[in-house]
């Protein structure tokens, strides 16, 4: 199941949705009724004001009492300042509650994504992750800011004119509401009418942008063909079909406006011919057909505000959807239960003798699609090998061929499908997952850098790594002299990516980075990418340092790195099928012997020079480079 | 006026006439809804003297009638105004469209679809809200603003002055928390795409993140800067929870002050009850305008700033164009025969050139091969012909005439493309072979179905086809199938065969094809392609070893050509990249 539906137009209310949403608000459900409680007192308070005025009509006026207007007056002011008092608070307490919502939303999304396995990752691009930390979580932000809770308001004030009009004078105020029939069939009317129309206009819009940003990518192919014109066309029909929905979604909402004033006025005229006709029985004073009057205003406003609610409603709920569906999302690779979590081996331990670091491949078969029907399209397929401690071991074999995959399970970010993969003894899948990816470090291709300084991309967030330790490890491969260059030198900071910095700098930072943190066992996938000759010749003094002393496991695509390693796999089509040292690998006369030709071939064809003894050459001009710095 | 809104004008011009009647509905919905007030005047005072029933019912029915006819203007209003940018909203959508058709390659190498899409999206609401809704809302608020006034002033002069008292603190509240409420939803955005870049980092690099164990550092990482997030957004909300309330308060002591002074009025006989309840109507119609205009302003600013966005696509001339095209040009022979002559291209903005002094001569059906490494210049070189990039003039010529003296219509049916990674559009696998195709309007159009197939079966597309549940009408992409490399590739290659060009170009299109089926089409593509020009551009040595002519590309410049015979005893480039397939082709077969 991947989270594919963005463009999903949900029900405009779920109650299932909806009581999970609300779970959110439990924390501070004691802001939440503060604020609930300033709602309905502003909506009491907004009844006051007729209220005086009808006072101020029947009974001061008609009296001339000055003194009584002045009393008034200083009513209306002290409800002014109480109703602003009561609204600031209700702003600020439910905004910040929403606030506060999205904040533990979006680490609850956060940390459910940290915890996800790869597979997800495969399935979901980037893009569609962040819409759900950002966009999607903002849209349920709404929902409390100035959806729901607004309506509460809307519904409080409702509620409290229909009591204070029924106890003025019950006959009137029926009088009056013989018109919410007609509001309710106007309402229904129009929901009805605008759910279906926003529907529509959100899939022609939807249809909009996707032809738009397919034909955008795709204007070459277009050009190529002459396709202008007949692309224009259909944009052009979609685009038609796009108005005449927005034209017709207009006409409801032209009629559903004037239609509640119009019932509105129908109430005032009620109101003036039947409350006009008590003031003249006497059964009713003027100052309460007046106050009457003022009510039925502010009676219909709430109405047409309540169904303007509906469309946030509607994007909030889908939201919610979306959000609920990747929290749901099942994390299958965690720490078994019951694994004590080791201590963490203490940052002094440079430099003492490394333990451990034994990995044993037993009968490993992988496939990344394993639950779909039929055979599944097997990456690995039985493979068995061993690294004993300390040993290092290259893999080489055509772009496919499985080798990355290898890496993939060895560090857990899947599980296998069959067979098992033994750490030190231990079958990784019975290891805590902190446990056992602390005993290694990565080396990507693609190095991936953080927004940070060059430091904290060494240490990344382990505090235990000093700054002689980050600098110290820079400094063993080769990445101190360039970093002392750059402004500010470790504390220099690291652009988006790294684009400031070359794809050599970046690879000897990431060395420098699993230099740091010192594990038992290397695992390193050699980038392909060309760099200069200055910079390979780092690199590869660089690599030699890291590997010494510890398990290595290499993914090689230059043979010249791996030629001195212990043992060489050679994987081909989803399986082992060689496996020795370089020598005896090339006496085998098989995979390994042409792959062999191949790069030779390749390094004769760019450089002679390199060719011939890349080795002996390589010390040489390291140490010309290096110069002053001490060689290991 | 600005020149931005004067290059609006011809839009809005289009649909003056429903402009025009926009405002007749809105001055009249605003008379009738100033009415109401008027009648209600009448009413309560004579309430006050005491009255006939009949009376009452009159006043009850003109209520009714009054809002009945204002209802009809507002509908109309909404209809007119709202409809009208709606169709210029449609207008807008089209040029730009047909903007973004006539831009070159380059044009879109230079930009980010994100960024063309949010124009065409983001940028055309805020441009339609500017001239729908806030043009609407702005004449109206502006019109019952003042016949409000208007009307208040004829009901007492000094009752109206000390009503507006509240005003100047209303346009300056909404001024001051305007700009502060903009500016601070600023920095909340900025925070928000910081947010968004930690987000993305972390996920993007989550192999890193896990394999040394940083989920806990991301984490809090990402916390930090969700809690920045949220005190922004404190702030904003601080604001706001001031900004509206005050707006209330304000408005609030125009109408104590009515109340109070206007009571004292009705007390010593100034004005009459009736113009006292009147007046209260008016005030409580003006409250909306007073709120309306900063709301509006910032409507029309966004609308402003967005169309300036719109129009640097709507008006970026387009670099490659019908603007050199002569007689000449227009009946050149396209015959097949395309020279080079002392080429160099440097793309824009480039200080090297990818081509250096390239100098070539294809004749009429014969078959040419360019090979050569990554980066030395061979899909640039084929992308000239059909002019995806401007050649310098007089470098490049079909048939003896300078392409860029044909026109593009006629330059480009000649030339069959097939690229390198193949864009195929979500239709059914039919249209998207048929998609280059001509004759379909003629009356040739009734064998387009058996054309279809002959593409096909040339790019051994037939097949799979046949595989498919629902043939050539099997829809490709998201919806439907999803093809395999080869499969698209050959897709466009029968794209290609479809259109009968003099000149068929492949850049590397059949890389994902094996290279037994690759042997059947080229072998195929043969019998198409006789007395027609064909140029492939391969790694492959199998794709290029029976060509008439191969030229190496190294670094831009030719470095070696002849035939195949000729350059395999030559030793150099070509004999290498020979050798060393052979090896590749025993490995894969091991």
């Amino acid at each position: 199941m991947s989270l594919h539906d963005d463009d999903v137009v949900g029900k405009a209310y779920d109650a299932r949705l909806m009581r999970r949403l609300l779970e959110y608000l439990r924390p501070y459900s004691a802001p939440a009724a503060l604020a609930l409680a300033a709602i309905i007192a502003n909506s009491m308070l907004q009844l006051a004001q007729p209220y005086l005025m009808k006072v101020a009509i029947d009974r001061y006026i008609p009296a001339g009492d000055l003194s009584g207007v002045n009393r008034i007056a200083l009513w209306y002011v002290l409800i002014l300042l109480t109703g602003f008092c009561l609204e600031f608070t209700q702003t600020w307490l439910l905004q910040n509650t929403g606030q506060r919502i999205m904040f533990d939303m979006r680490m609850q999304i956060y940390r459910h994504l940290q915890r996800l396995d790869l597979r997800f990752y495969d399935r979901n691009p980037v893009g569609r992750l962040m819409t759900r930390v950002t966009t999607d979580v903002d849209v349920i932000n709404d929902l409390f800011t100035s959806g729901v809770v607004s309506v509460f308001g809307d519904v409080f004030t409702l509620a409290g004119i229909m009591i204070v009009m029924l106890t003025m004078n019950w006959k009137l105020a029926l009088v009056a509401f013989a018109v919410l029939p007609l509001i309710v069939v106007v309402t229904q009317w129009f929901r009805r009418n605008v759910r279906e129309s926003y529907r529509t206009v959100r899939r022609l819009i939807a249809r909009i942008n996707a032809y738009l940003q397919e034909h955008i990518t795709g204007m070459p192919t277009v050009q190529l063909f002459r396709r202008e014109a007949r692309a224009f066309e259909r944009f052009e029909a979609i685009n038609q079909e796009h108005r005449v929905a927005n034209v017709e979604s207009i006409f409801y909402y032209a009629v559903f406006y004037p239609a509640i004033e119009i019932v509105g006025a129908l109430a005032a005229a009620l109101t003036i011919w039947y409350g006009g006709r008590s003031v003249l029985a006497g059964t009713l004073t003027l100052g309460s057909l007046v106050a009457f009057l003022l009510y039925s205003q502010r009676f219909f406003r709430p109405i047409s505000d309540m169904s303007e609610k509906f469309n946030i409603l509607q994007a909030a709920m889908a939201s919610s959807e979306r959000i609920f569906k990747l929290l749901d999302e099942p994390v299958s690779i965690e720490s078994p239960a019951g694994t004590a979590k080791p201590s963490r081996r203490s940052a002094t331990s440079e430099g003492t003798e490394r333990e451990g670091g034994h990995i044993v491949f037993d009968h490993v078969w992988f496939a990344y699609n394993p639950t779909e029907a039929g055979e599944p399209d097997y990456v690995l397929r039985d493979v068995s090998f061993e690294v004993k401690p300390g040993e290092r071991v290259g893999i080489v074999g055509a772009t496919g061929a499985g080798k990355s995959t290898l890496i993939n399970l060895l560090l857990r970010f899947y599980d296998v499908t069959r067979g098992r993969i033994l750490v030190d003894g231990v079958d990784v899948r019975e290891m805590d997952l902190a446990a056992l990816r602390s005993l290694f470090s990565l080396v990507l291709q693609d190095v991936h850098l953080f927004t940070g300084t060059i430091a904290e991309n060494i240490r990344l967030g382990a505090a235990e790594i000093t700054d002689d330790r980050v600098r110290a490890a820079a400094t063993a491969v080769h990445a101190d002299a360039f970093v002392s260059r750059l402004p500010g030198a470790y504390a220099a900071p690291v652009a988006e990516r790294g684009a400031t910095l070359s794809v050599g700098q970046k690879q000897l930072l990431s060395f420098a980075r699993a230099l740091a943190f010192d594990p038992r066992i290397l695992v390193l996938d050699e980038a392909t990418s060309s760099v200069d000759t200055e910079t390979e010749i780092l690199i590869r003094d660089a690599l030699h340092v890291l590997m010494s002393g510890r398990t290595t496991i290499a993914i090689a695509h230059r043979l010249s790195t791996i030629q001195d390693m212990d043992k060489i796999l050679v994987l081909h089509k989803a399986r082992l099928r060689e496996m020795g040292t370089h020598q005896e690998l090339l006496a085998l006369r098989g995979l390994y012997y042409k792959l062999y030709q191949l790069q030779y071939k390749d390094q004769e064809g760019k450089d002679t020079k390199e060719a011939k003894d890349t080795k002996e050459l390589t010390k040489e001009l390291t140490k010309e480079l290096l110069g002053s710095q001490n060689l290991p | 006026m600005s020149p931005a809104i004067r290059k609006l004008l011809p839009y809005v011009n289009r649909y003056r006439r429903a402009f025009v009647l926009g405002f007749v509905c809105v001055v009249s919905t605003t008379t009738f809804q100033l009415l109401g007030p008027w009648v209600l005047k009448y009413a309560i005072d004579d309430l006050y003297r005491g009255v006939t029933q009949r009376k009452l019912i009159l006043y009850a029915g003109l209520l009714v009638g009054v809002s009945l006819v204002r209802g009809l203007f507002l509908f109309l209003m909404r209809r007119i105004i709202i409809a009208a940018s709606r169709d210029i909203e449609y207008d807008i959508r089209n040029d730009f469209f047909r903007r973004l058709e006539q831009q070159p390659l380059g044009y879109y190498q230079a930009r980010r679809t994100g960024d063309l899409m949010s124009r065409a999206t983001n940028d055309l609401n805020a441009v339609r809200m500017m001239i729908g809704p806030a043009v609407m809302y702005s004449a109206s608020t502006i019109l019952v603003f003042l016949v409000a006034i208007v009307l208040m002033v004829s009901i007492d002069l000094r009752l109206t002055l000390i009503a507006l008292i509240p005003l100047p603190f209303v346009t300056i509240s909404v001024r001051y928390f305007g700009t502060a409420i903009h500016k601070r939803f600023e920095q909340i955005q900025a925070q928000l795409s910081e947010v968004s870049a930690v987000v993305q980092e972390a996920l993007s690099g989550v192999r890193v993140v896990r394999a040394y164990r940083q989920e806990a550092h991301e984490t809090e990482r990402f916390s930090r800067a969700n809690q920045e997030y949220l005190r922004r957004n404190r702030v904003l909300i601080r604001l706001q929870g001031a900004f509206f309330p005050s707006m209330t308060l304000f408005l609030g002591f125009g109408s104590m002050l009515v109340l109070w002074l206007g009571s004292r009025d009705v007390i010593h006989g100034k004005i009459t009850l009736g113009e006292f309840v009147a007046f209260n109507g008016y005030l409580v119609m003006l409250a909306w305008p007073m709120i309306a205009f900063g709301w509006v302003t910032n409507m029309l600013q966004r609308g402003l700033a967005s169309w300036g966005r719109m129009l640097e696509v709507l008006e970026h001339q387009p670099a490659i164009s019908d603007a050199g095209v002569t007689a000449a040009g227009r009946g050149a022979a396209l015959d097949g025969a395309v020279e080079f002559h002392h080429l160099t291209f440097t793309y824009p903005g480039a200080d090297r050139p990818v081509l250096a002094d390239v100098s070539l001569r294809i004749e009429p059906g014969q078959t040419v091969a360019f090979v050569g490494g990554t980066g030395s210049g061979k899909s640039t070189l084929i992308n000239l012909l059909p002019r995806m990039h401007e050649p310098p003039p007089g470098t490049v010529t079909i048939g003896g005439v300078d392409i860029r003296e044909i026109p593009l219509e006629r330059l480009r049916g000649a030339i069959g493309f097939v690229p390198q990674e193949p864009f195929l559009f979500s239709d059914t696998i039919g249209d998207n072979v048929a998609f280059g195709d001509r004759k379909k309007d003629t009356k040739e159009a009734k064998d387009t179905k058996e054309r279809v197939s002959a593409a096909a079966a040339v790019a051994r597309l037939d097949k799979d086809i046949a595989d498919f549940p629902r043939g050539f009408e099997t829809m490709v992409g998201e919806r439907g199938i999803t093809l395999s490399g080869g499969q698209k590739q050959r897709t466009a290659l029968a794209r290609a065969v479809m259109v009968d060009p003099k000149i068929l170009i492949l850049d590397d299109a059949l890389s994902a094809v094996d290279t037994y089926t690759e042997e059947e089409i080229l072998s195929r593509l043969r019998g198409v392609m006789r007395a027609r020009t064909s140029i492939l551009v391969s790694h492959r040595i199998s794709t290029v070893r029976d060509a008439d002519q191969i030229f190496v590309l190294d670094d831009g410049r030719v470095a070696e050509r002849g035939t195949h015979a000729q350059l395999v005893g030559r030793d150099g480039l070509y004999a290498a990249m020979y050798k060393k397939q052979l090896l590749e082709e025993e490995l894969q077969a091991s």
